[in-house]
């Protein structure tokens, strides 16, 4: 059997399938791993209630323990404490940009905010420019927005803070 | 849990009888699927806009906050499907029940006529949304208190959208302030019954520890919407008699025709998975 590490190491291998340039720990969405005897207990947290990623997600982890050897993968879901995007790391986050995605800023706090907050622009993870626009609050999925670079006139994905 | 008197409500607008109802067996998963329901429905409201949007973005944006709304649901109706006990998910919930067991608002379920209509809607609905996901995530029953948690973060992102485009379309033209104005004055009448409390709300209340003031989200409900309807130019609707029926079953024809679409593949081939 792996240790707890291992395990770790192994689900670091595993991709976001729709953000495929992090794993689902870089993610935040693995929140622990039990091993007990012969069998594996991974904890999970979704990102999005209605996100169509997360079975994606369930199977890989699965699919990767299994090809290190560990037959008995028990997947769980929980809802609390909710996932927050604060919980994607610096080097994720430099991954993201790299890749053209906008990492997010900061969660916004928990409870209610007034509807008419100012939002700041994004910056442009292409030419850094804070010269940008919200095109779309919703992007191709549910983690993402749709901005564009006024400077260099590109349209990029953000990571919307959660 | 009170006798018959205690449960029927004046219906002004409706010339139906009310139906001999069977006592509520367990006030929590009536609740839950209150809750679940309206999500429900909702949703598959905004999914029919999946590929009739005006632009590209709205129809992404309408077609994600679908899958938000029924993913809000499934985790209501999974709880109200475990507490039950009798081996229904919310699969079963959602595909085996017929209209008099849903338990949805009215304002819901109705057709989603223009843009104006379905972004009004969204907004008096969503900012209602927000504010009870608020009062439910410091409830002390865990699990809800988790999914409104979960909730309450997707729906202030789908507050904003839909507040915004109620300030685009009352402050627009003079096609899109009528559009948005009529669809206004159509979904006040409806408005009531979202903060409708009743004995199951006291039942919820006293067993599971789930209280919430309906008073008090409505009076924070009223600024927020008032807020949001001067900045659009548009007029706040005198009062209106309150439709209602939709928390004891009693539904509008356009939740049938829903029904039938939204389950029909489930009930061709039950038990199939994809």
């Amino acid at each position: 059997m792996l240790t707890r590490d291992e395990i770790f190491e192994v689900l670091q291998t595993v991709p976001d399938p729709e953000v495929p340039v992090i794993s689902v720990v870089e993610l935040g969405v693995v929140r622990d791993v039990v091993i007990s005897g012969e069998a594996v207990t991974v904890t999970m947290t979704p990102t999005y209630s209605g996100c169509p990623a997360m079975r994606e997600m369930e199977a890989d982890i699965r699919t990767a323990l299994n090809a290190r050897g560990i037959a008995q993968v028990d997947v769980q879901l929980v809802l609390s404490p909710a996932w927050t995007t604060d919980w994607i790391g610096p080097e994720a986050r430099e991954k993201l940009r790299k890749y053209g995605i906008a990492p997010p800023g900061k969660a916004e706090p928990q409870g209610l905010v007034m509807l008419t907050r100012a939002r700041q622009p994004v910056p442009c993870p292409r030419c850094g420019s804070r010269d940008t626009r919200l095109q779309s609050e919703f992007g191709s999925t549910a983690c993402k927005a749709i901005h564009t670079c006024n400077a260099c006139r590109e349209p990029f994905d953000e990571f919307k803070a959660l | 849990m009170g006798g018959q008197a205690g449960i029927v409500h004046k219906q002004p607008d409706f010339q139906v009888a009310a139906p001999r109802r069977a006592p509520i067996a367990d006030p929590l998963v009536e609740y839950l699927l209150r809750l679940g329901d309206d999500r429900l429905v909702l949703g598959h409201r905004m999914s029919e806009w999946c590929g009739h949007g005006p632009i590209l973005e709205e129809d992404i944006a309408m077609s994600n906050i679908a899958l938000d709304l029924i993913g809000h649901a499934q985790s209501l109706l999974q709880l109200a499907g475990e507490l039950e006990g009798q081996g229904r998910d919310a699969d079963a919930l959602a595909y085996f029940r017929d209209g008099v067991q849903y338990r949805n608002c009215l304002m819901v379920e109705l057709p989603n006529g223009d843009f104006a209509f379905t972004m009004v809607r969204q907004f008096l609905f969503d900012t209602y949304s927000v504010l009870l996901w608020d009062a439910l995530s410091r409830c002390e029953h865990p699990q809800l208190a988790a999914i409104a948690a979960k909730s309450l973060k997707e729906d202030k992102y789908h507050l904003r959208h839909s507040s915004e485009w109620v300030v685009r379309l009352g402050d627009g033209t003079e096609e899109s302030h009528a559009r948005a104005q009529a669809a206004l004055d159509q979904l006040w009448r409806y408005v009531g019954e979202l903060f409708d409390h009743d004995e199951v709300n006291d039942a919820v209340a006293g067993e599971a520890l789930i209280a919430v003031d309906h008073a008090a989200i409505r009076a924070l409900w009223e600024t927020m919407v008032k807020d949001a309807l001067q900045r659009a130019t548009l007029t706040l609707p005198a009062e209106q008699g309150t439709r209602r029926g939709g928390r004891r079953g009693l539904h509008t024809e356009h939740l049938g025709h829903m029904l039938a679409t939204m389950q029909s593949v489930a009930r061709a081939h039950p038990g199939a998975s994809w």
